[in-house]
């Protein structure tokens, strides 16, 4: 048992209510409407903020983050400008969590990438292509920065893995709660109560659900479950159809009690 | 040339994939590790390789190509004349029949001048398994003719239109197809790229090519040849080629690469010699990528090699310094093609054809008696458009 625990893990533990973590990319729509963007939603009673870095070739999201990353490079967004969009955003309210694929954090060299986040005072790290066998050298030098490293288990992740993902993981655990990528579904997948549980069997941290999650009663179904669920694609469309994303928040947040 | 960790050539290759997929690739190396000590399964590839395929391809003694070029011995290993047009079947038939060991009945592919897409659409009507096939707008363009076959083999095949709209981001496309259906589905890639256990998979189905073609090479020769060229997109062929040479010493090997317009210009797809270690479609190696790890755009006039990454084991091989790699300009390729046609009979690939150029170079270096042993890998009828617009 470890002595403290971190901020990202405060923060999402389920108080009895259901914590929202909320997902944007970003550079998209541009640099500038994004740093509003997530400066509200930091504000706006979540639990934390996912800040999506861009890159070329996301390999685990569907469309919607596709476009929104393609949109946020040919605005010329790039890791800096992601880490200072970040420190502008750190001091609001939620804790950001960044979410970047492994190739941008190599290219910038990941010891530095961990000190500038750390300096950026982003609380964790979530890489969709870095499973526990290549965690490192960046896992190594996002913990000597205190910087959380989420690792993520899946509906096709054997059991023997499970507890190895969990041991690594710190901040939360993330459960990727259908077998596919990023995106809006109608319905949630019927094995999820299993899957969550069985991760919560071998981890005190808390346990987040994503991918697929979009709507009131989908965070209705995921109380008692689990202690906070991600919602990406849904928030991002409507910035990219440049609506304002509160409302949405704010339903969603009144599913999480 | 030991590399002792799993799923490593050095510090090259690994598994940088969504943890979704891990399960499979795991069940995927078992399985292969298990088909290839099988006897049986070694003689059931054996046999289709033969009547299917029509393997062992021959070697070719290139005469009129060598005193062109000065009067070195030129043999090609005539790939092109496998079913289908082009090495890429020998990988398609393995991994198709693990497919079946495995119970998956739909295959996937990506592909990028569509010699590997209609590989695996032939083997999929075959062997009656359900075949889709991820190729980018600009490639169903200039290979129209490999769309068409893929059509009338029955596979679907499904136009990317993102990104640079060519291989790259039909292999992404392909994995994100994979990603959701992993439980029903084998992805069938078409080169030694992508995560662990692929570029091993591959490299041991394709290295047959250099396995008959030393075998034939010392029947007909009585000694090995002074160097050995491939071409180096993925690298399938190349390694399938070289693997077999590795251990002799006095063999030069070089892969040719796709040097575009230049790889000064920029506009190139010489991942190995004008690029840098990262991680693409879930493996590392050399790459065309920005400052900020973002995946470059490639150029080529050869939709095969236009891919911005390339196999681990040659970045291993290139930093060992074993195999010494080049680019070629897509001019000097288009040259080499109708070089080989006019005086040859034989029309290669655009891919193969970059290898051909720096054979000439290489042979002029050699000057009369020089060997020089070059992977012929695929038919090039599906180039003739590219080549006859060319300027």
């Amino acid at each position: 048992m470890r002595a403290t625990s971190s901020r990202l893990e405060k923060a999402l533990k389920a108080d009895g209510d259901l914590k929202l973590v909320v997902y944007m990319m970003a550079g998209h729509p541009n640099r500038k409407k994004s740093v509003e963007v997530a400066k509200r939603l930091a504000a706006s009673g979540v639990a934390a903020i996912e800040i999506g870095v861009p890159h070329s070739d996301p390999l685990a999201d569907g469309p919607v983050i596709q476009k929104a990353g393609q949109i946020a490079l040919d605005h010329g967004m790039t890791v800096d400008a992601c880490l200072e969009l970040a420190s502008e955003v750190s001091g609001v309210g939620a804790p950001v969590v960044l979410m970047s694929y492994v190739n941008p954090i190599l290219a910038h060299d990941p010891r530095r990438f961990a000190a500038d986040a750390a300096q950026a005072g982003v609380a964790g790290v979530i890489v969709p292509d870095m499973p526990i066998e290549e965690a490192e050298p960046v896992a190594s030098w996002l913990r000597s920065a205190s910087l959380d490293t989420v690792f993520m288990v899946a509906p096709t992740t054997a059991p023997n893995r499970i507890g190895a993902i969990c041991e690594r993981s710190s901040g939360f655990v993330y459960c990727v709660t259908l077998t596919g990528i990023t995106g809006v579904r109608k319905d949630l997948p019927a094995g999820l109560k299993d899957l969550v549980g069985s991760v919560r069997e071998r981890t005190e941290l808390p346990v987040a659900a994503g991918f697929g999650i979009s709507r009131p009663e989908h965070m209705k179904s995921l109380r008692g479950i689990a202690d906070a669920a991600v919602v990406g694609s849904a928030i991002v469309a409507e910035i990219d159809a440049g609506k304002d994303p509160m409302p949405m928040v704010k339903e969603l947040l009144k599913a999480c009690r | 040339m030991s590399h002792p960790v799993r799923g490593r050539f050095g510090p090259f290759g690994g598994q940088y994939v969504p943890e979704t997929l891990m399960g499979a690739l795991e069940e995927l190396e078992g399985l292969w590790h298990e088909a290839k000590a099988d006897p049986q399964f070694q003689l059931e590839l054996a046999g289709h390789r033969h009547a299917f395929v029509g393997r062992p391809t021959p070697l070719y003694a290139a005469t009129r190509l060598g005193e062109h070029f000065g009067g070195a011995h030129i043999h090609l290993k005539r790939e092109d004349l496998c079913h289908t047009g082009a090495h890429k079947l020998n990988n398609a038939l393995g991994q198709a029949l693990l497919a079946l060991r495995m119970g998956k009945k739909r295959l996937i592919a990506e592909t990028g001048a569509g010699q590997h897409g209609v590989a695996v659409a032939t083997v999929a009507a075959r062997f009656g398994l359900e075949c889709t096939v991820y190729m980018g707008t600009e490639d169903m363009h200039r290979q129209s003719m490999n769309v068409r076959r893929m059509k009338l083999l029955n596979a679907e095949v499904c136009e990317v239109t993102t990104g640079t709209r060519t291989l790259k981001d039909a292999t992404s496309e392909a994995i994100r197809d994979w990603v959701t259906n992993v439980g029903t589905t084998h992805y069938i890639i078409g080169s030694v790229v992508g995560p662990h256990p692929y570029p091993e998979l591959v490299r041991d189905l394709q290295r047959v090519i250099g396995d008959e073609a030393r075998e034939q090479y010392l029947q007909a020769d009585g000694k090995l040849p002074d160097a050995v060229i491939a071409c180096v997109g993925g690298g399938s062929n190349a390694i399938g080629m070289f693997t077999a040479f590795l251990e002799d010493r006095d063999v030069t090997l070089i892969g040719v690469e796709a040097g575009g317009s230049g790889v000064k210009s920029g506009k190139h797809a010489a991942s190995l010699v004008g690029g840098r270690p990262g991680v693409l479609h879930g493996t590392y190696s050399y790459l065309l990528q920005d400052g900020d790890g973002q995946i470059l755009p490639t150029h080529s006039i050869s939709a095969g090699l236009d891919y911005p990454g390339v196999g681990p084991e040659h970045a291993f091989l290139r930093d060992t310094e074993r195999v010494e790699y080049v680019a070629v300009t897509d001019k000097d390729a288009v040259a080499a093609f109708k070089l080989c046609t006019r005086l040859e009979g034989i029309m290669p690939a655009l891919e193969p054809s970059h290898a051909l150029h720096h054979a000439g170079v290489l042979a002029r270096q050699f000057g009369p008696g020089g060997r020089i042993l070059v992977c012929l890998s695929g038919r090039g009828d599906k180039d003739m458009d590219s080549v006859e617009s060319y300027e």
